[in-house]
């Protein structure tokens, strides 16, 4: 059996922009898959425990009798299984790397910022974790700037490896401009992106899997509430 | 053709820094090596990764690429002799999975075990015991984390086999024990590698810098 014909299944949550990634990357190959949900609020099922015994998490891409791990790794397998056009990634090693670079920082640095906002606990912790987030902002604008060589994506006339990583966390900035009241992704500083950011969520591959921003700002309370009341007293 | 220009910054004992060295050295391409210091930053490192200003960086004919994963890839995809990664997606996909394995979990936690005191100690050698178990599994039937040959994985977990002893020594704790013997085979296997014999930082020298640094973080009371 040619392997792009096995069963395709994603194991995940509507919620988790990791995992949009995935979807995101079987839509742009028009790939059927089967999306099984995790209830992870309700704890970790025995399938996920089984499909990512080493980190537990979602997405885990399930290709016949395969398990693949981590977002951003699954979507290089899946341009690699799947070569037709569109191409995920550039051909070129060095825009590959610029990619590869960039959405690196995303998951290290600039989305564990954006989190920190969430997290700050008073005035003054919040406006350090927005000025710092910003600042990782304004990188990307830049980044933007040299990456789409005058075309309206990182990724050149379409969307590719770059706009996947970054435009999936697009619902949770826009949650995080709703609780925190500060717009963040503005015409002043990162006007490129604000019009780069709308047309992501309209590609045919991205609109269908975007959460609904107030859908997810209602799901982000349910689990705030959640991890108050089960967080057992600091001693 | 113009001549190839590779350049690599780096510093002597950095461990992300080595294993650029290892590829370039498995792929035999020549390079010029400059070793920075960090306390000291060049002009040259803060232009070529000014986002996070750290080594190494590798420098293809005036095109800087930082990120040590991100580098092997590229050094991978421009030079075709000895790959780094299989042709096969699912193994290039197990490949990229031990490589940041390595780089996320089990180094830190091993770095968080020889830094860190008290609780946080004690959670870090928790922490880097699950993910011995874990990497020790990994290897189950196979001379290398990619099989027969080394692979991105093998270069990824490769400070183990020259540092480790070093931590050993430092510290008198060994966390790389008897529970873990095919990952001790795999130690030897990998510092036998021409790679790893002729290119890694004399060990007296990294015993000094980490005693030094362990002393500095835990000092005798």
């Amino acid at each position: 059996m040619e392997k792009s014909d096995l069963k395709v299944k994603v194991l995940g949550t509507w919620s988790s922009p990791f995992v949009m990634r995935a979807r995101i990357a079987l839509n742009m190959k028009s790939v059927n898959y089967e999306f099984l949900q995790e209830r992870l609020w309700e704890g970790k099922s025995e399938r996920l425990l089984k499909s990512n015994p080493v980190h537990k998490k979602v997405p885990v891409l399930i290709h016949g009798d395969k398990l693949i791990c981590e977002s951003l790794i699954i979507v290089e397998y899946i341009d690699e299984v799947w070569p037709s056009a569109p191409s995920i990634l550039h051909s070129d090693p060095n825009e590959r790397a610029i990619a590869r670079f960039w959405a690196a920082y995303l998951d290290d640095k600039w989305f564990p910022s954006m989190r920190s906002i969430g997290f700050a606990r008073g005035e003054d912790e919040k406006k350090a974790a927005i000025a710092e987030f910003e600042k990782g902002l304004v990188l990307l604008e830049k980044a933007f700037g040299n990456c789409r060589k005058g075309k309206p994506f990182f990724g050149g006339d379409q969307i590719g490896y770059l706009d996947i990583a970054f435009g999936c966390f697009l619902g949770w900035l826009r949650v995080t401009e709703t609780t925190s009241g500060i717009k963040l992704l503005s015409e002043a500083k990162t006007p490129a992106l604000i019009n780069w950011a709308h047309r992501f969520c309209s590609d045919a591959a991205v609109k269908d899997v975007m959460p609904d921003t107030e859908k997810l700002a209602e799901f982000a309370k349910m689990i705030a509430s959640k991890r108050r009341g089960e967080a057992p007293p600091k001693s | 053709m113009a001549a190839e220009e590779v350049k690599l910054l780096k510093t002597w004992s950095s461990r992300f820094g080595l294993r650029v060295v290892w590829a370039l050295k498995l792929k035999g391409i020549q390079y010029d090596a400059i070793d920075e210091d960090l306390s000291n930053k060049s002009a040259l490192l803060l232009q070529y990764n000014p986002v996070y200003k750290k080594v190494p960086v590798l420098v293809h004919n005036g095109k800087p690429i930082s990120e040590s994963l991100v580098i092997l890839e590229y050094i991978d995809e421009t030079w075709k002799q000895n790959p780094i990664l299989p042709e096969d997606p699912l193994e290039k996909a197990r490949e990229r999975f031990w490589a940041k394995f390595n780089d996320e979990k089990l180094l830190p936690s091993i770095w968080g075990a020889f830094t860190k005191e008290g609780k946080e100690r004690e959670e870090a050698i928790a922490a880097a015991v699950e993910n011995l178990k874990f990497v020790e599994e990994e290897l189950k039937g196979k001379k290398f984390f990619g099989g027969e040959k080394i692979g991105l994985a093998d270069l990824a977990f490769g400070w183990l086999a020259y540092l480790i002893c070093v931590f050993d020594e430092v510290t008198g704790f060994k966390i790389v024990d008897e529970r873990y013997p095919l990952l001790l085979a795999w130690m030897q296997e990998f510092s036998q590698l021409p790679i790893a014999k002729d290119n890694c930082p004399p060990h007296d020298k990294l015993v000094i810098k980490y005693q030094a640094l362990y002393e500095k973080l835990h000092p005798a009371k």
